[in-house]
């Protein structure tokens, strides 16, 4: 069954719909899409360190992503320069350190269209199991964290203040983005991570009226996208991940003509 | 101070610097159990700094805080929520803690809160909030309460009735409780200990050495010592939270 390379597509794009859904429901209610964008643009050096020492992807990935992550914390502490501009900073000069490596590295030859927006035929059986492994690692931890993290989304001084541990909480769920990063690039591609995050968490917000809903409607979402939007990129014969990402789109956009429907009806 | 197993949170001359300015300095205090402690100063005066000191919300802090117990319910002074979250009042309630159902419910019931549970917690005019604040902060039944400025925007009558409510809590659990409050009334009346704070602390001790001290006259003016005079009138009868005269002898 995984020897189809659309039924191995469809299985990997359902597994990173499960991890997406929850956690960028997450980096909507504490405003972390542009941090997301920056740990997706650090994983294009993580990518090319992987080639250069022939490690896995996801992996390296994930190591650069933390480290850019860590980085991140030490200059907010240093300058006082405003976060978007830091992480515009880091998020531009990771990319283009990524992209200098790559020149170097001419004797791979490298498919940079799929590196950014993902390749369907990249996905083997190998990354099958990083995805659904990785995944399933990444929302068992997330479940155990789940009350102190939502607590200080909420308000951080009432977490601190009742004990919740927020500055380790943060640390943990900063490491859970990097490795949901990790995972999904091969698939959706570096600069189309962060619409996989959000736009199925956003369309989400649009019907939901407590977390847990958000979370649920947000995997849904998801796994709606990614479905629609690999069968339409193998009709159309389009790039995988900014089929996904436009599928998404499309249900959001439904989203809102439902929501001013409702209003409509109420009134 | 001395050593005692009552103590549940002890300051010892904390102070915060932030931008090379201090928040507050020189604090000393300690809240025991069935104690409550009241911290009253004018605006910007570190009240709700000496309190997040207390909480450990503050890391790098001058002095030493020690705090003798893990089950804290704090009312903050300002919440906002953001849009993106959807949250109920249900959900909120259970924020740092597991409840059971009814656990929620008489918590809620008890501030008169209990008929918005399944309210969007955006959705809730000011007072309501505090009202939820304040049936979250005491629904674990916890052996410190640290309450600031827990009924502001909160209507005449329920703010007596949440004082009231506040005091009873303590007498029932227990508990401890770090208050701070403009409401000079309720302050001298029900409190045990008085931390009059003006970026330190000016005076300190029973509401009545503190009424008498000349550094409060000087913070609040003359009128504020007439306060406890006022309120000390001999009652020959109570009043119920909306004012009307029950019980007389």
């Amino acid at each position: 069954m995984f020897d189809d390379f659309f039924i191995r597509a469809l299985i990997a794009g359902l597994g990173i719909a499960l991890v997406t859904g929850p956690l960028g429901c997450f980096v909507i209610w504490r405003r972390l899409s542009f941090f997301a964008g920056t740990l997706a643009h650090s994983s294009l050096l993580g990518v090319t360190l992987a080639f250069s020492f022939d490690i896995n992807i996801s992996f390296s990935v994930l190591l650069i992503s933390s480290a850019v992550a860590l980085i991140l914390l030490r200059l907010q502490k240093a300058t006082k320069l405003p976060s978007d501009a830091l992480l515009g900073l880091l998020a531009h000069s990771s990319l283009a350190i990524g992209l200098v490596v790559i020149g170097y590295l001419s004797y791979i030859r490298f498919d940079i269209m799929g590196l950014l927006f993902g390749d369907i035929l990249a996905v083997n059986k190998r990354d099958l199991l990083v995805i659904w492994v990785g995944g399933a690692i990444i929302l068992l931890i997330l479940k155990i964290i789940w009350k102190p993290l939502f607590a200080s989304t909420v308000n951080y001084e009432l977490a601190e203040a009742e004990g919740m541990k927020p500055e380790k909480i943060n640390a943990i769920f900063t490491i859970l983005m990097a490795a949901v990063i990790a995972i999904s690039i091969k698939m959706v591609g570096i600069l189309l991570i962060t619409g996989m995050l959000i736009i199925p968490a956003a369309m989400a917000r649009n019907f939901a009226n407590n977390p847990q809903q958000m979370i649920i409607l947000s995997i849904v979402g998801g796994i709606l996208a990614v479905i629609i939007g690999l069968y339409s990129s193998l009709q159309f014969n389009s790039a995988s991940g900014p089929s996904i990402i436009t599928a998404a789109l499309v249900l959001f956009i439904l989203s809102i003509f439902n929501i001013k429907k409702l209003k409509h009806l109420k009134k | 101070m001395t050593l005692n197993n009552d103590v549940l949170v002890r300051l010892e001359n904390t102070g915060v610097i932030r931008n090379n300015r201090w928040l507050v300095k020189g604090v000393s205090l300690e809240v025991k159990k069935e104690k409550i402690v009241t911290l009253i100063g004018p605006n910007g005066s570190g009240k709700s700094t000496t309190a997040k000191i207390a909480l450990g919300i503050y890391k790098d802090i001058e002095g030493k805080v020690k705090k003798f117990t893990d089950k804290i319910g704090y009312v903050p002074q300002k919440i906002s929520i953001d849009w993106t979250l959807p949250i109920r009042v249900s959900d909120f309630m259970t924020l740092t803690m597991d409840l059971k159902e009814d656990e929620i419910n008489d918590s809620l019931e008890l501030t008169g809160v209990k008929h918005l549970k399944d309210n969007d917690l955006r959705n809730l005019s000011g007072g309501e909030f505090q009202r939820v604040l304040i049936a979250r902060a005491i629904s674990k039944k916890p052996d410190l309460l640290v309450l600031d400025e827990p009924v502001q925007g909160v209507d005449f009558k329920g703010e007596l009735s949440l004082y009231e409510l506040i005091k009873k809590i303590s007498d029932e659990l227990g508990c401890g409780i770090l208050l701070i409050s403009h409401d000079l009334h309720v302050v001298m009346s029900a409190t045990d200990y008085v931390v009059c704070l003006n970026g330190h602390v000016c005076c300190s001790g029973t509401p009545q050495s503190v009424v008498n001290d000349s550094k409060y006259k000087e913070l609040f003016g003359d009128r504020a010592s007439t306060i406890l005079s006022v309120y000390e009138h001999d009652h020959d009868h109570t009043h119920s939270p909306d004012g009307t005269i029950e019980n007389k002898k």
